[in-house]
């Protein structure tokens, strides 16, 4: 069983590929990261598997509906994935308090809510995201960066989703208040059994979430595995120059000794 | 309720009411003056008796701009309803349009403004003739084009928020969109915008009566009046410059609404302000949480290794503060001692608004011409920063120091080729000839690792990748030869195996000439791994000045070691939570209950229990 | 799941091709779509000009001959017009007399309506030509300046007196400005001519009527731009090169404005071509706007499709102008309209 998967999937924009024949399946309450440089099609494939930008070739399966087209199973398959966007600034619509904008994310539950359970629901999601209730009518505006990121957290699961899609979340963060957001997403992820797509450019970010590593470049995948396996020996020569790349605290970094002119 | 601020809004609501009262009281205050015809009086010049003199019928010109200033503002007022109901329609339509037809509609939109407003409202008079209302349909019709492309713009510019595609992913359609999020958003630039259109309407519709293709006598109008008036200009010159006056002052109200309603500041603007403030005073009443934590840690600042004499450059007891628009002064930098000795690599860490920029322009003598820079000795080499630089000095700054910025495709010029950028420093300030200069600079590129260098130097920087242009910044920079480079994130804009490529290409610069650099960057990782020494800042000083092979067992200021416990790095351990640094400003993120509370001593303890 | 096959990653030269084939054909994709847009408005202008004739409600030879006209000479008109014939065959009747350089017969004055616009397109050329040159050559000092010392260290203060005194001239509307001059320069000092139109002095206050709005509304956007200019890095880089004060400025600020500049100075233009007619109307000046004005007043249609038809070409001439100018002056131009 996956919650979901992609088959050959394959995206371009114009004439111009930027994701070819991409495969993955993520089992229920994993997490499989998406790791790779900008222009490598990453985004593109959180884009596409929500809806946002159309697909050229193959499958998107959510719980192993076709989640492809405009038809209503398609909608409803795709209602199942929720998208956390990377800047938490434009995330939020600046003249919509934060509690309304998470109580219009109940729309993609499909189920017909209450004036008064949706209220509940959207006190309920602050709490779990630690943002006081109290402060749902509030306009983005007043929240630092980080907690507007766990707001935007709190909208996805409004939608109740079984598959979140974390889409360089911690990139616009300070580097202060990324730890935050790390953990909340893999105590929610414990408590819900969500199962994520965690897409970052950071390598290290990503094996600290992940079980699973792909590594994409130029729009394919060239290696992908169990997270510490594949970190310990990586066969693709991008993969090792990538992992070469990350400077780690307190290491001088190594360079190629040339000849100096 | 909307508040009106500051004199703008106050000029707005006096002149609303002035023409308000006017337009509906003229008539009958003035009526009778206005058609009171008197042959002795005829063409009386202006004077005590007559405001603006008299016309050829002997009435009082004073009296008749006065009247008619209800027609013209109800004629520039239903233009302008034309315009933008028309806009409004089009614009939000084509927004929500499926491309194709969406691109026809806007591409024969920009075709229609392409053309000179007057020409289209000349258009549209012919086909309704020279009346009143024909020229009303005439201005409003002409104005919809420009209109629809300002509620088009608006209305993408807010439709390619993540906040809208947020609201698509819920599954919320596109007239939801619309009247959700589109409209609420765009309402108040476009209430501007109408503002502004009502008073080129006005000057049209005037501009119109003035070739009399607008309102027919007996009617009138200010620009019939300015018609009637022209002809007479030897004798009474306020005739025609008498309802000019008029015209001047209605559209200076309607910029003036505009104007007030832009300046309601917006969230975004306060947040800044909020956020320059909150610098100056870090710590608020209720925020002494820390001080137990701080009272382990060395006294602030730590020690400068440098700061002895030997150092190449140095800045002790600076500060750099800047106006706060409100007559104050924000200081965003205070006490910042730093130094580099000859060939020592130097990083500044912290976070955004931590100062760290700030620290190193100052330290480049390139501050911001607004800024207030005090320091007790700023220097480079000999050369004291902090007075006027003597033309010799300016030359050896110019060679002597080199600058690196985040972003290479701003901090190279777009408009000039590389070759031009990478020579003039060579040419001005030593002297070369143009092919020294040139070759100076193949080199340069060269150095950094840009093949084909002499044909790359004719390239403009948009023709080099993103990576490319930070090397050839660098050969910028080396090609003087510099004794420092000042690198501000030199790669934060980059992927992390450019990244590399770069730091390698300022890695060899520092081995083969002995060149000192200060490297900026929000990364601590990065810093102990690419400098000899690191300075930690924070809210605009530094908290710790660390040897950076040893960062790990060193750092005692709580914000430093939480900054190197609360990132995962290739090593952190995958089945805990991360400790969390907590102090991170904002009154909302003192949620009772949170995680957050208390957390400082986490993050110490994870530095504590690190393995390395 | 286990690992992928080792993929020798074909995407990096495909992408690296794919770049180099868009930025070929993006000047070249750049050339045609202004081409066709330079198409499809010409058929525009000859489609409105064409039909001002039949969008007039009612009957177009009636009204411009008078409810007192004999009915006999309403048809004969309608019939030298051509309005007799069936729709189709008036367009390509009238397209033909177009590339022939047949305008028609005015109505009111029975002139042949090309020679009429012959005789006064140059005027009008004049002066918007000089008119633009003068807004131009005045902008560019002006707008830096304003620049230079809103970002100086004690600019504070001298800023709001620029920025308004910019903002009054932009909102002064021309004919008023020109009534200001006529009764400044010929009332008061007398010194200039308030109207006609031949000798150099009669040239001058039309020309400033005509640009000094337009002057300081471009100055308004060069000091716009040039402030955007000042703050960005690149002027920092130059300032940390430490290079003489004029090099800063004109060479690395000076072609950064050249842009916006020169796309706002386009679209000025054009619209100075269209505020020829006021001015003409001003100071009397025999040129194509007091041909169109009296045409319109006098509901000669033959009159305002011919000269309408010109000032639209003149218009789009500019445009065209603009784009050529752009191209080759801003090595980006035909990048960002991607």
């Amino acid at each position: 069983m996956t919650a979901l998967a992609l088959e050959n999937l394959s995206i371009r924009y114009g004439t111009r590929p930027v994701v070819m024949d991409v495969s993955l399946s993520l089992a229920p309450g994993r997490t499989i990261g998406l790791v790779g440089e900008s222009g490598s099609g990453k985004s593109s494939i959180a884009n596409a598997v929500v809806g946002l930008a159309p697909i050229s070739g193959g499958d998107i399966l959510v719980d192993g509906v076709s989640a492809v087209g405009r038809g209503r199973r398609a909608r409803e398959a795709r209602r199942g994935v929720q998208l956390i966007f990377q800047d938490p600034y434009s995330a939020l619509d600046p003249r919509m308090s934060v509690g309304d904008s998470i109580a219009e994310a109940t729309l993609a539950t499909g189920r017909k809510w209450t004036r008064a359970e949706r209220h509940h629901r959207v006190r309920e999601l602050l709490e779990r995201v630690r943002v006081h209730p109290d402060r749902a009518g509030d306009l983005p505006g007043a929240f630092s960066g980080g907690q507007r990121q766990r707001i935007t957290i709190a909208r996805a699961l409004a939608g109740e989703p079984q598959v979140l899609i974390a889409d360089e979340v911690t990139s616009a963060l300070d580097v202060s208040v990324q730890g935050t957001v790390l953990n909340l997403l893999r105590e929610l992820q414990q408590d819900l059994g969500l199962s994520i797509l965690f897409i970052s450019h950071n390598l290290a970010v990503v094996r600290y979430m992940s079980d699973e590593i792909h590594v994409m470049c130029g729009g394919v995948i060239v290696e992908s595995g169990p997270t510490e396996p594949l970190l310990d020996g990586p066969e693709d020569p991008y993969t090792r120059q990538l992992l070469s790349a990350v400077p780690v605290l307190g290491e001088r970094m190594t360079f190629e000794e040339h000849v100096t002119p | 309720m909307k508040r009106f601020v500051g004199p703008a809004g106050l000029t707005a609501i006096l002149g609303t009411a002035v023409l308000m009262v006017i337009a509906f009281a003229g008539p009958g205050i003035w009526g009778e003056a206005a058609t009171a015809r008197s042959v002795p009086d005829r063409w009386t010049p202006a004077g005590a008796e007559f405001l603006f003199g008299t016309d050829d019928l002997g009435r009082d010109i004073f009296a008749r701009v006065m009247v008619a200033t209800r027609m013209s503002l109800l004629l520039t007022l239903g233009a302008t309803a034309i315009g933008v109901t028309g806009g409004v329609i089009v614009g939000l339509t084509a927004s929500i349009l499926p491309k194709y037809p969406r691109r026809i509609l806007i591409w024969l939109m920009d075709m229609l403004l392409a053309f000179p407003w007057l020409l289209l409202v000349l258009f549209f008079t012919v086909i309704w003739g020279a009346t009143a209302t024909g020229a009303m349909f005439a201005i409003g019709l002409a104005g919809i084009p420009n209109l629809t492309r300002l509620v088009y713009n608006l209305a993408s510019s807010v439709s390619g928020q993540d906040y809208v595609r947020a609201a698509r992913v819920v599954g919320v359609g596109p007239l939801g969109v619309l009247f959700r999020h589109i409209l609420p958003n765009i309402a108040n630039p476009l209430l501007v915008q109408v503002s502004a259109s009502a008073s080129v309407t006005l000057l049209s519709f005037a501009g119109l009566s003035f070739l009399g293709l607008g309102v027919q006598a007996p009617a009138y109008d200010w620009g019939r009046l300015i018609n009637e008036g022209i002809g007479h200009i030897y004798t009474n010159p306020m005739a025609a410059i008498g309802p000019g006056v008029a015209i001047v002052f209605a559209g200076l109200v309607f910029t003036m609404i505009a104007e007030a309603l832009a300046d309601r500041p917006g969230q975004g603007l306060r947040g800044v302000a909020a956020a320059g403030r909150a610098s100056l005073f870090p710590r608020g009443p209720g925020r002494k949480t820390r001080s137990d934590a701080a009272a382990v840690a060395p006294p602030v600042g730590g020690v400068d290794p440098g700061g002895d004499g030997t150092a190449l450059a140095q800045v002790t007891d600076l500060s750099v503060s800047f106006p706060d628009g409100e007559g104050g002064f924000v200081e965003r930098v205070r006490g910042v001692n730093l130094s580099v000795r000859p060939g020592e690599i130097v990083g500044i860490v912290g976070e955004s608004g931590s100062g760290k920029s700030l620290t190193a322009m100052a330290l480049a003598g390139l501050s911001d011409d607004r800024a207030i820079v005090k320091a007790r000795t700023r220097r480079f080499d000999d050369i004291d920063l902090g007075t006027p630089l003597s033309r010799k000095e300016g030359k050896r700054l110019g060679t002597e120091l080199g600058i690196v910025f985040q972003d290479p495709l701003t901090s190279l010029n777009p408009a000039l080729r590389i070759g031009r950028q990478l020579t003039e420093v060579s040419r001005t300030h030593l002297g070369m000839s143009r092919e020294e200069a040139r070759q100076r600079a193949e080199s340069g590129l060269d150095a950094v690792g840009i093949a084909e260098p002499r044909r790359r130097l004719k390239d403009y920087p948009h023709e080099f990748s993103g990576g490319m242009r930070q090397r050839a910044m660098i050969g910028m920079a080396l090609t003087a030869g510099p004794r420092l480079i000042i690198a501000d994130e030199p790669t934060t804009a980059l992927d992390v195996t450019v990244q590399k490529q770069v730091l390698d290409v300022l890695h060899r610069a520092q081995r083969a000439t002995d060149t000192a650099i200060v490297l900026i960057s929000h990364d601590v990782a990065l810093v102990s791994g690419f400098c000899d020494r690191v300075v930690v800042m924070k809210d605009g000083e530094v908290v710790e000045n660390l040897d950076a092979r040893r960062i790990r067992e060193e750092a005692r200021h709580p914000y430093t070691r939480g900054l190197i416990a609360c990132l995962p790095d290739m090593r952190s351990d995958r089945t805990r939570p991360l400790p969390v640094i907590d102090d991170r400003s904002g009154p909302g993120e003192q949620d009772a209950g949170t995680p957050e509370v208390g957390a400082v001593s986490g993050a110490v303890r994870a530095g504590e229990e690190s393995p390395l | 799941m286990g690992t992928a096959p080792r993929t020798h990653r074909p995407m990096a030269p495909v992408a690296a091709i794919a770049r180099f084939n868009d930025r070929l054909s993006l000047r070249g994709s750049f050339a045609i779509r202004r081409s066709g847009r330079l198409v499809a408005s010409l058929l525009i202008v000859v489609l409105a000009s064409f039909f001002v004739v039949h969008l007039v409600p009612g009957d177009a030879v009636r009204a411009a001959l008078g409810p007192t006209a004999p009915v006999g000479l309403v048809e004969n008109t309608r019939a030298d017009l051509g309005l007799d014939k069936p729709l189709p065959q008036q367009f390509t009747d009238y397209v033909g007399g177009l590339f022939r350089g047949d305008l028609g017969t005015s109505i009111q004055s029975r002139q042949d309506v090309a020679e009429v616009i012959t005789s006064r397109f140059p005027t009008t050329l004049t002066l918007a030509t000089l008119g633009f040159a003068v807004a131009l050559v005045g902008a560019l000092p002006l707008g830096m300046g304003a620049a230079l010392i809103a970002r100086s260290t004690k600019g504070g203060s001298a800023n709001p007196v620029i920025s308004g005194g910019l903002g009054v001239l932009i909102a002064i509307p021309d004919f008023l400005l020109s009534a200001i001059l006529i009764a400044v320069f010929s009332v008061w000092l007398a010194v200039l001519p308030p109207a006609g139109w031949g000798d150099p002095g009669s040239l001058v206050l039309p020309v400033l009527g005509l640009s000094l709005g337009p002057m300081a509304y471009l100055a308004r956007i060069v000091q716009v731009e040039m402030i955007k200019v000042l703050d960005s890095t690149y002027m920092t880089t130059a300032k940390a090169k430490r290079l003489p004060q004029r090099i800063v400025l004109f060479r690395h600020a000076l072609p950064n404005i050249v842009t916006a500049t020169l796309t706002v100075g386009g679209l000025l233009l054009s619209g100075l071509t269209a505020g020829t007619v006021i001015i003409e109307t001003v100071f009397a000046v025999p040129g194509m706007g007091t041909t169109l004005i009296s045409a319109v007043q006098t509901k000669d249609y033959p009159m305002i499709q011919g000269v309408v038809l010109v000032f639209a070409l003149m218009v789009l001439g500019v445009n065209l102008l603009v784009d050529l100018i752009l191209i080759t002056v801003d090595p980006r131009t035909s990048i960002s309209e991607g």
